[in-house]
């Protein structure tokens, strides 16, 4: 992999001034099977810049990751006669089943708050709510994807080298959604975002996963039966083992 | 060993899974409950979804029963004629639980619901078994070999017309009880999402006073109608049964099933009975606690089902 981003650099044209990402994925696909637990993702690359690089201005990458974004409802539990009950609820519209934020430097470092807005990076502006009302409901989908190991942020995860190459590995959780994980790989300089590239992971079920998954939604009624039918079985199995076993 | 289950989407371990298979498997057994009381928070602690822990129990449940039935019917400790006329009861009771399910739903307070309901019923009914059972035991030991033995006691419950002789159980009463109680427990488990055999069983050892060694294989029997009926109704309407995750769970629950049946042999009636009022209390009380106590967490977060 190493050569391949050296033959990279040596192939890049040289005139101009501007610097650009060029970025690559460990692997574009995970399959989900039924000893799936969990897998590591390495994002690398490199800058290319058609000029000598600038001296002492700061170059950041920010990489983030984004799983397929899912409607929910979020419940606040309220005291009523002593006991705790479901009170009020947000609907805030489809929000990341997996977020993760890397970066090279510390994110108020390596991000200018007005690009931020602009470009929706970290977690806080991603979970941003229209009103007063809904932030408390949109903090608390933060907090508690946070705990689930959902959402992190890996702060000067990402080794730059010599400003120009760099890499990370970000850990896919085994509680896995599928669809198309986003990738988007972003370089700043002093805060502003210079380039920005998206790649993408397909996550899919593959094998057993797959078979067990498309039967329980598309043959419903018979997948139902099967699960009974299964139950029946070892239900008479076992009855009828121990009943030979005479104990 | 770490499995990722199709449906539930989260890995788990797999011999955790058939461990707590195999502990409800054991309860079922002794006791003649389902355990859907007790599957649905045990996979809820491990990350299983509630939605795939309601349906996926419900289908291990089947098993269990299945396999504790059988073991009962060797005994002749089942009596079916009994276990028809509450699964009749149980079918119109369900019906009508469905339709509250739905509109409690559509209010958004059918946690609350759920959770007052096993507070009330858990509470109630397991002191009621702990007084009685523990004053049984109490008896027996004061007074020896020397008491009177009855089959049970005559009750108001004797009083009723449509009469019918229900062998097994000794047991010659009007069907208008076992049918009432059968639509009260359906009504209750269609709601609460469990089988319903903590009430049932000592609904049929109090209410209908069967003997307490063939109220286990009745129960039993007809839990597995009432749960398979669930398994397919969740499965058709949901797709939230998860048959990886029902796999493991009946491999430790028939075997656990086996273990109980075996086990509640030795035991005495009331030493039986002190046991499972002792269970229903502990649940009973975990459920109070947690409506009384602050939440760590005052948000929760759900899946919203896509129209």
């Amino acid at each position: 992999m190493k050569r391949l981003i050296l033959a990279l650099l040596l192939l890049l044209p040289l005139p101009g001034a501007a610097e650009e990402i060029v970025a690559g994925l460990s692997q574009s696909s995970v399959s989900i099977t039924a000893d799936y637990a969990g897998s590591e993702i390495l994002i690398y690359g490199a800058v290319k810049r058609e000029a000598p690089i600038a001296p002492g201005r700061g170059l950041r990458v920010i990489i983030t990751v984004e799983g397929p974004r899912l409607p929910i409802v979020v419940r606040r539990k309220e005291r009523s006669w002593g006991i705790w009950m479901n009170d009020d609820r947000l609907r805030p519209g489809p929000v990341p089943s997996f977020y993760a934020v890397a970066s090279s430097a510390p994110l108020d470092v390596a991000l200018l708050p007005e690009e931020d807005l602009r470009r929706a990076i970290t977690l806080p502006r991603i979970l941003r709510g229209e009103d007063n009302t809904a932030q408390p409901f949109l903090d608390a989908v933060e907090r508690i994807g946070r705990a689930e190991g959902r959402y992190f942020v890996q702060e000067n995860s990402i080794a730059l080298t010599e400003e120009t190459l760099f890499r990370t590995d970000v850990g896919l959780p085994s509680d896995l959604t599928e669809g198309n994980y986003t990738v988007r790989l972003f370089l700043t300089r002093e805060g502003r975002v210079i380039d920005e590239v998206k790649r993408t992971i397909w996550v899919r079920k593959a094998g057993l996963e797959r078979f067990l998954y498309e039967a329980a939604h598309q043959w419903p009624l018979l997948y139902g039966l099967a699960s009974l039918m299964l139950a029946g079985l070892a239900g008479w199995g076992a009855a009828a083992l121990f009943a030979r076993l005479r104990w | 060993m770490q499995l990722y289950l199709p449906i539930a989407e989260v890995a788990v371990n797999a011999y955790a899974l058939i461990g707590i298979g195999g502990l409800v498997g054991f309860l079922s057994g002794l006791f003649g409950v389902g355990g859907g009381f007790l599957i649905t928070p045990l996979l809820f602690m491990i990350g299983v979804p509630p939605g795939v822990a309601v349906a996926t129990g419900a289908n291990q449940v089947v098993a269990s029963s299945i396999s504790g039935v059988l073991a009962q019917l060797k005994r002749k400790a089942v009596d079916f004629r009994m276990g028809a006329v509450l699964l009749a009861g149980g079918l119109i009771g369900s019906a009508i639980g469905i339709w509250v399910f739905a509109r409690l739903t559509a209010i958004g307070q059918v946690d609350l619901f759920v959770q007052l309901a096993y507070v009330l019923f858990l509470g109630v009914v397991g002191a009621m078994m702990m007084q009685e059972s523990l004053r049984a035991l109490w008896r027996a030991r004061r007074a020896g070999a020397a008491q009177i033995r009855r089959a049970h006691v005559h009750t108001w419950v004797h009083g009723m017309p449509l009469k019918m002789k229900f062998r097994a159980s000794g047991l010659y009463i009007s069907v208008i009880p076992p049918l009432t109680i059968g639509a009260f427990v359906g009504f209750l488990s269609a709601v609460m999402g469990v089988g319903g055999g903590f009430i049932m069983v000592p609904a049929m050892i109090y209410l209908l006073g069967m003997p307490t060694k063939v109220v286990i294989g009745t129960s039993l029997f007809q839990i597995i109608f009432t749960t398979a009926f669930t398994t397919v109704m969740h499965a058709v309407s949901s797709q939230s049964v998860d048959i990886m995750l029902a796999l493991l769970l009946i491999l430790g629950g028939v075997v656990g099933a086996q273990f109980g049946a075996r086990f509640g042999v030795r035991l005495k009636a009331e030493q039986l009975r002190i046991l499972l009022a002792g269970m229903v209390l502990l649940v009973c009380f975990k459920v109070a606690l947690d409506l009384v106590l602050t939440p760590a967490e005052l948000y929760s977060i759900a899946p919203m089902a896509l129209p």
